[in-house]
């Protein structure tokens, strides 16, 4: 009985503030959820209706596309980048501690504001960045003016912000890695890229998994960095599942379609999880 | 005995959720005594300087009917989402400010009371912003001023030109187009994808005639094949699709704009620049005989219901206070905002020349709900669509609004 006792905090949090929310969220996409609900209380029960408006939108098809277009666009880039920046600072050399830690800045900033930075520098007309460019003789670019740039523009910014925890994690992972490995490779003749291939990689396993499921979990609900950069436009080109269920439910205050769409979100979500737990699972088995 | 202890915990812990949702933000007044002596309010004026200047406005009115205020402000974006939960806690505030085209919606929950059941008077004011107030025949809100939205260009590179404002679409395209150079646009607008989009397509679309009822007609896609125009000559900036209306009174201000589309509430940012001179006309028209016509903008003030009559009636008589004749000319000529009154225009215009133009404006000004009530954000939704995907060239003018309507 003690036992249960001592799981009783961690079962009620878990309850309380994962369980119940979880919960009214599945519950509320099956109602016809309105601003009406919040002064009568009343949310007749509807069924699968609001899974078929989500279904039926015309607009479900782009955001789930780019929902997966930046999801996969921005761990690409946040772990490659990642990893190189983290291989870069194993080495010891004057002031590495301080710039490994000023590559924090972009995780410390407050994503309002580093969206508005971003939707200035990328500003078309005076953006810093196309005045850049335009020393080089290039043409302004419609960073967030053009349907067929604003995704890619979108995903940039994302991995500007991801690019910090990846280094953060995959740099602990690295230092785990005995440095005696390396000198063994490298009698064998395993140096460089092939130590990196045949050393590195197979070493930091373990991270590499944790790092890139947590990264697409976190990315799957980014919401704040594309309201700040371009509010799901121009012409819904940056429309994703999870600015779709903001809008439909603190814009137009469906908030039973905008659960549906969260629990589409969800369920993506947890396939992940599950990859997640059964790559562990093996690594333990192992 | 350990059994014993488990459950008091277990029932100890499952008190917890219950007071938690208790512990409902404040402001509430639905205490059910008589006691009317103090009111609580919540409006969006978080900024200065119209925070104090409605708070001194607020006092005067509650020192007048012999209460006191507990005010509390909120960011604007916020402020449906807190009037919901409140409204679920029971805990709506005595006096509650709503941005016109939210009244409906709200209204239609059943949480507001009508303003002639205490015998508030809507003699005098405008028929535009009484119809925004107005929700199945009853008025549940009134508002002490509004704004709308007119033309503002800048006096020096307009005289330097040679030119004068424009009053038709023609001229507007012309003048804008003479007044592109360098990395000055000839005029700015926002269409950004929200309903500022909307709101400031609005102008165009009724000015031509056309409605939001029907946005499958020739007059809309006229209307935003004039915006299509102006963005693809190259007279106004391509980031029109990503400008918020600040945005846009930025670039005027920086002098990269020649010509804004734009609302009085700028005016105050505007003087705190005041090297750059500018002048206001009404929205353009498109063909002869037209008049301008734009949208109504401005705040109306309500009494939801919180189950104290008392309480109720002293609301009413505050909301009654501060859309009175004094209080309207002295918040119209603080704020740049108009009288909701017509009557009262002319005095308005003496006080405050630089606001003709838009007291003019909101003479035939239009709410948004008028038709179409709580339909009006899907129509809004469809409009700002609409000018997206004919801005970015995705389609054209008639059928972008074909291709909104699918979504």
């Amino acid at each position: 009985m003690t036992k249960l006792l001592f799981v009783a905090p961690a079962a009620v949090y878990i309850v309380l503030f994962f369980g119940y929310p979880v919960v009214k969220n599945l519950t509320m996409s099956l109602q016809e959820y309105t601003t009406k609900t919040f002064f009568t209380g009343e949310a007749p029960w509807v069924g699968f209706a609001n899974y078929t408006t989500v279904l039926t939108s015309s607009l479900f098809g782009p955001a789930f596309l780019n929902t997966a277009l930046f999801t996969l666009g921005s761990i690409v880039g946040q772990f490659v980048i990642g990893l190189a920046l983290a291989s870069f600072f194993r080495r010891r050399f004057p002031l590495g501690g301080i710039l490994r830690s000023l590559l924090l800045l972009p995780w410390l900033l407050p994503i309002i504001v580093s969206s508005a930075t971003w939707r200035s520098i990328l500003d078309q007309d005076g953006g810093i960045l196309n005045r850049f460019l335009g020393g080089f003789g290039l043409d302004p670019v419609p960073w967030l003016t053009s349907p067929s740039v604003a995704l890619i523009s979108v995903i940039i910014v994302n991995i500007w912000v991801g690019i910090p925890f990846n280094v953060a994690l995959l740099y602990g992972g690295l230092q785990e890695i005995p440095e005696e490995l390396y000198e063994a490779g490298a009698l064998d003749g395993a140096t460089g890229w092939n130590a990196f291939w045949h050393i590195t990689l197979p070493n930091l396993k373990p991270v590499i998994s944790v790092v890139l499921v947590l990264g697409v979990v976190y990315t799957l609900k980014v919401l704040d960095i594309i309201l700040g950069l371009t509010n799901g436009g121009p012409a819904n080109s940056t429309q994703t599942l999870a600015v779709r269920s903001y809008q439909e439910s603190f814009v137009n205050f469906e908030f039973g379609v905008g659960s549906a769409y969260s629990n589409i979100l969800i369920l993506v979500s947890l396939v992940f999880a599950v990859i997640y737990l059964r790559v562990n699972r093996r690594a333990v088995d192992e | 005995m350990e059994t014993k202890r488990l459950r008091v915990t277990l029932a100890t812990l499952a008190v917890v959720p219950f007071a938690l949702t208790a512990c409902s933000s404040g402001g509430g007044g639905n205490a059910s005594t008589a006691d009317a002596s103090t009111l609580s309010v919540i409006d969006y004026y978080n900024n200065e300087p119209e925070k104090t200047i409605i708070g001194e406005v607020l006092d005067e009115c509650a020192a007048e009917i012999g209460v006191t205020l507990e005010r509390q402000t909120v960011p604007g974006k916020d402020l449906i989402q807190k009037v919901l939960q409140q409204s679920s806690s029971k805990t709506l505030p005595d006096v509650l400010m709503l941005d016109n085209p939210d009244l409906q919606e709200i209204a239609s929950t059943g949480g507001l009371s009508p303003l002639s059941d205490y015998g508030v008077s809507t003699e005098g004011f405008a028929k535009g912003i009484l119809e925004a107030g107005t929700y199945e025949g009853e008025v549940y809100g009134l508002a002490p001023t509004v704004n709308t939205l007119g033309l503002f260009y800048n006096t020096e590179i307009l005289e330097a030109a040679g030119l004068t404002p424009p009053t038709t679409w023609d001229e507007l395209k012309t003048t804008a187009a003479a007044l592109t150079t360098g990395d000055q646009y000839g005029v700015a607008f926002s269409a950004v994808a929200t309903y500022e989009g909307s709101w400031q397509f609005l102008p165009f679309l009724w000015t031509n005639g056309g409605d939001e009822t029907d946005l499958n007609s020739p007059e809309a896609a006229e209307a935003l094949q004039l915006q299509t125009d102006l963005v693809n000559s190259g007279s106004a900036s391509k980031s029109v699709v990503n400008w918020s209306q600040s945005d846009v009174k930025d670039q005027f201000a920086a002098g990269k704009a020649a010509m804004m589309v734009n609302g009085p509430w700028q005016i105050p940012a505007l003087n705190e620049t005041p090297d750059v001179k500018w002048g206001t006309v009404q929205i353009p028209i498109n063909k002869a005989g037209q008049t301008p016509v734009a949208p109504l903008g401005g705040e109306v003030w309500t009494v939801p219901v919180t189950g104290n009559d008392a309480k109720q009636a002293k609301a009413a008589e505050l909301i009654e206070c501060i859309t009175s004749d004094d209080v309207q000319l002295s918040l119209a000529e603080q704020r740049f905002t108009i009288p909701t009154k017509p009557a009262l225009a002319e005095e308005f215009v003496s006080r405050v020349p630089t606001m003709e133009a838009f007291t003019e404006q909101v003479a035939n000004a239009r709410s948004r709900t008028g038709k179409l009530g709580t339909d009006w954000p899907q129509a809004a939704t469809e409009i700002y669509t609409a000018i997206q995907l004919s801005l970015t060239g995705q389609a054209s003018p008639k059928d972008a609004f074909t291709q909104a309507a699918e979504g």
